[in-house]
């Protein structure tokens, strides 16, 4: 293809491009041309609120967390390799570093030793930052909601924004989910509000109760914990 | 028809053999269906288990179950030769309930090293001598053994997120050395899902790694212990080795819960097995493959990419036969849920279609991957695992194989239809990462082999004797206090199973041993004294599924 306006642009804009070029003056190179500008015409200004426009940006160039968790992550890989190519989406670069994304896909089962990690993980995550639960583990805790080891779902740990099911969502449905989740940043629309039963605390500030006094000789008081209270658990 | 190899089978060792050989340290018997089985005191097991192994062979320490009965605790060592595999014995060694403490094998097996921690983590038994007695799955500070009888899962645990050791403390080993520390983990690319790898290097150099477990660890025992037989346990297997190996472990909970309830399987279904299995294993190695490439090289592209879109294929495949792309859920006790799809030539075409095109697939990541020298230099002689080393670490599947260890479940100790068909089981000799992705890859094709000739059996199967599944009640209720163990080799290696039955419609202990599990355990064996680029590259050649390893 060569950057040269398409003939149809050319000719039916022909007036305005002839405006522009005059504005432009002589000398730049042809391959500053983009089409986009040509469709623009003599006017290449588009009026929008600030905040929109950012918005706009922001859904349409995620960067997803390069994160696997249990089985829904070979789906997740699924819908960025080939076929399913999320990047059609303007979100198929998986950032290795939370530092870098915007987009966090849980796939998986939380388990309590993971918890307390992916709280870290995403509270390293720059603002704004999305969550996209994948599988029915990230909803309730799916087919092992009864494990004794086994977080009841990924919102009581942190927010998120679009629960997927399925056990596992095919990659179409995940896809689905990251549209609907592009949908709503355009929008503007907020993160839901939860109820984190789990957070990281200091151990000292725990109240005092019989575990607690049992594990004080092995825990540091300044030692980030999570409390797991299974039994409130749905 | 038969195998192209026989099983290079050994003397038995018959059961008079083991008693005489074992005497008076047996206190009594108790036999399992699938081996004869001994009660000795909990202070006989090293002197026991070395006999075993050096006296009748018996060098493969496949699996430990624990448990607790009402008035007792159990530890079962499941042994087996690697020679022939269908040679088992079962060593028993109870202790008592106010004193769980038992002698540890770990100086005569070195793989009981981690069968000995999930022990003592998930039911509360204790090794004595036991090099490094820590938790493995569960968190350090949890409360209580989760499998045990009086276990309140109610209770609250406390979980803390203390920073791992400080990198830049200067030591790690001594005040002289000039070590430094790395985590690798548990969110990191190279882990292939949630593993803690604790490294100390010198320089570049890995002195020492430690593997941290159990970030998956989703109670697979535990949902199989409340589920019944007939249908609510044969969903789980889908989740332990979740790369698409679905039919391969469906096989496993078939197989031991089968030979329990003794239940014979129609020849016709046994064939659709074989194949799904073998489309299962296919689709598991090109994953191996995929990420492979994309742990030595950062291929994120080519090679990738070039996994997934055969992927695809086999996943279409298995969906139009199963009904679902990764959880199949197809096997039943006795067969198979259903018959080929209509129109079934279709479905043969397409599958046919598939197999035409994959020796040319194949010959693409040849040229890509194990003929191009940069992939050459990343594994020829890194990640060197010695046969003797994986044999006392309890490797299997590819892993050992790519060691030179000619054991394969399909053929020596064979089920479903593996004995009436030809084909070959790929070792290779060269105990690097290079081996192991050899062996993966030419198991591609000998798996493309058997699910030819299934096809060929499908096709002409009479359209009248095509029975998909046994008469099996509705309820299975085997008998009280039977108890079996069964492997089958699944996409990693082999993977089994021990049930014992209580006289109700559930287990009373169901317990899986993963190969990905012991395969991880070798991995300090194989990266001291690499770089810690080989330390990646040895990981990714492991093949684990952290699904599987914790459970
Ligand atoms: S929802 Fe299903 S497929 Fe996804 S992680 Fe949970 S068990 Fe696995």
């Amino acid at each position: 293809m060569s950057n040269e306006p398409r003939q149809q642009i050319h000719d039916s804009t022909a007036p305005s491009t002839d405006t522009r070029d005059a504005r432009i003056g002589e000398g730049l190179d042809n391959r500053f041309n983009s089409k986009l500008r040509e469709a623009f015409g003599a006017s290449p200004f588009i009026l929008t609120k600030f905040d929109q426009f950012m918005n706009w940006v922001r859904g349409n160039s995620m960067f997803m967390l390069q994160f696997g968790i249990a089985c829904c992550s070979i789906e997740m890989m699924s819908t960025y390799a080939i076929k399913h190519d999320i990047d059609r989406f303007g979100a198929g670069v998986p950032r290795a570093s939370p530092r870098q994304a915007d987009v966090m896909i849980v796939p998986g089962t939380i388990v309590s030793k993971f918890g307390p990690r992916m709280k870290r993980v995403y509270d390293q995550m720059p603002e704004p930052k999305f969550v996209v639960g994948m599988g029915s583990c990230t909803i309730s805790g799916g087919p092992f909601q009864e494990g004794y080891n086994v977080v009841k779902g990924a919102e009581e740990i942190i927010p998120v924004d679009i629960h997927v099911p399925g056990c596992p969502p095919r990659p179409e449905a995940l896809v689905y989910g990251v549209l609907k989740l592009q949908e709503r940043i355009k929008n503007s629309e907020s993160s839901p509000v939860v109820v984190k039963p789990y957070e990281l605390e200091q151990f000292g500030d725990l109240p005092q109760d019989e575990l607690v006094q049992k594990l004080a000789s092995e825990i540091d008081e300044d030692d980030l914990v999570m409390r797991y209270n299974w039994a409130d658990s749905p | 028809m038969s195998t192209d190899i026989e099983p290079p089978r050994t003397a038995e060792t018959t059961e008079d053999e083991l008693e005489a050989l074992i005497g008076d340290r047996a206190i009594a018997r108790d036999d399992h269906l699938n081996a004869p089985g001994f009660v000795i005191n909990p202070d006989d097991v090293q002197d026991v288990l070395a006999d075993l192994r050096d006296e009748a062979g018996f060098d493969h320490l496949s699996c430990l179950t624990a448990q607790q009965y009402e008035d007792r605790y159990e530890s079962i060592y499941h042994m087996k030769k690697y020679v022939d595999p269908t040679q088992e014995v079962s060593v028993v060694v109870p202790t008592t309930l106010d004193e769980p403490t038992s002698q540890s094998a770990e100086p005569v097996f070195r793989t009981a090293d981690w069968h000995e921690r999930e022990a003592f983590d998930l039911v509360g038994i204790d090794y004595e001598g036991h090099p490094d007695p820590r938790r493995i799955l569960l968190p350090e500070t949890w409360q209580g053994h989760p499998l045990s009888l009086d276990y309140d899962q109610t209770k609250p645990q406390v979980v803390t997120l203390s920073e791992y050791e400080n990198p830049i403390q200067p030591d790690h080993i001594d005040s002289e050395s000039d070590t430094m520390f790395l985590n690798v983990g548990p969110h990191h690319p190279a882990t292939h899902g949630v593993l803690h790898i604790k490294t100390v290097l010198d320089g570049e150099t890995v002195l020492d790694v430690d593997p941290d477990i159990g970030y998956l660890h989703r109670c697979e025992e535990q949902m199989c212990q409340q589920g019944t037989y007939r249908h609510q346990i044969m969903p789980y297997p889908d989740r332990w080795d979740y790369v698409s190996s679905g039919l391969l472990n469906e096989w496993a909970y078939a197989r031991v819960a089968e030979d329990l309830a003794d239940i014979e399987v129609p020849e016709y279904a046994q064939v659709i097995r074989t194949m799904g299995a073998e489309l299962c294993r296919i689709a598991s190695h090109m994953l191996a493959l995929g990420t492979f490439a994309l742990d030595v090289y950062g291929d994120f592209t080519a090679v990738f990419q070039y996994a997934f879109r055969d992927r695809e294929v086999i996943q279409d495949i298995l969906e139009d036969l199963t009904g679902q792309r990764l959880m199949f859920n197809y096997f039943r006790l006795g067969g198979v849920a259903w018959d080929l799809p209509e129109p079934r030539e279709e479905f043969i075409a397409q599958t046919r279609d598939f197999l035409d095109e994959l020796p040319a697939k194949v010959d693409e990541y040849n040229d890509l991957l194990t003929t191009n020298e940069i992939f050459q230099i990343r594994c020829v002689d890194t990640g060197i695992l010695e046969p003797e080393v994986a044999k006392e670490y309890g490797c299997t599947g590819p892993v050992a194989r790519g060691s030179g260890i000619d054991y394969d479940l399909r053929r020596d100790d064979p089920y479903g239809y593996y004995e009436n068909l030809e084909w070959d089981v790929v070792t290779e000799d060269g105990c690097d990462n290079y081996s192991r992705v050899l062996v993966r890859m030419r198991e591609v094709e000998e798996s493309a082999k058997i699910i030819e000739q299934c096809l060929d059996l499908i096709e002409e199967w009479p359209e009248d004797e095509r029975e998909v599944q046994a008469n099996v009640p509705r309820t299975l209720k085997p008998d009280p206090d039977t108890e079996v163990y069964r492997a089958v080799e699944g996409a990693k290696g082999e993977l089994g199973i021990y049930i014992r039955s209580d006289g109700t419609d559930k287990p009373g202990r169901f317990k899986i041993r993963s190969p990905c599990y012991h395969n991880l355990s070798v991995l300090e064996q194989m990266v001291q004294g690499e770089y810690i680029p080989d330390l990646v590259a040895s990981l990714g050649s492991l093949d684990i599924v952290l699904g599987e390893v914790d459970r």
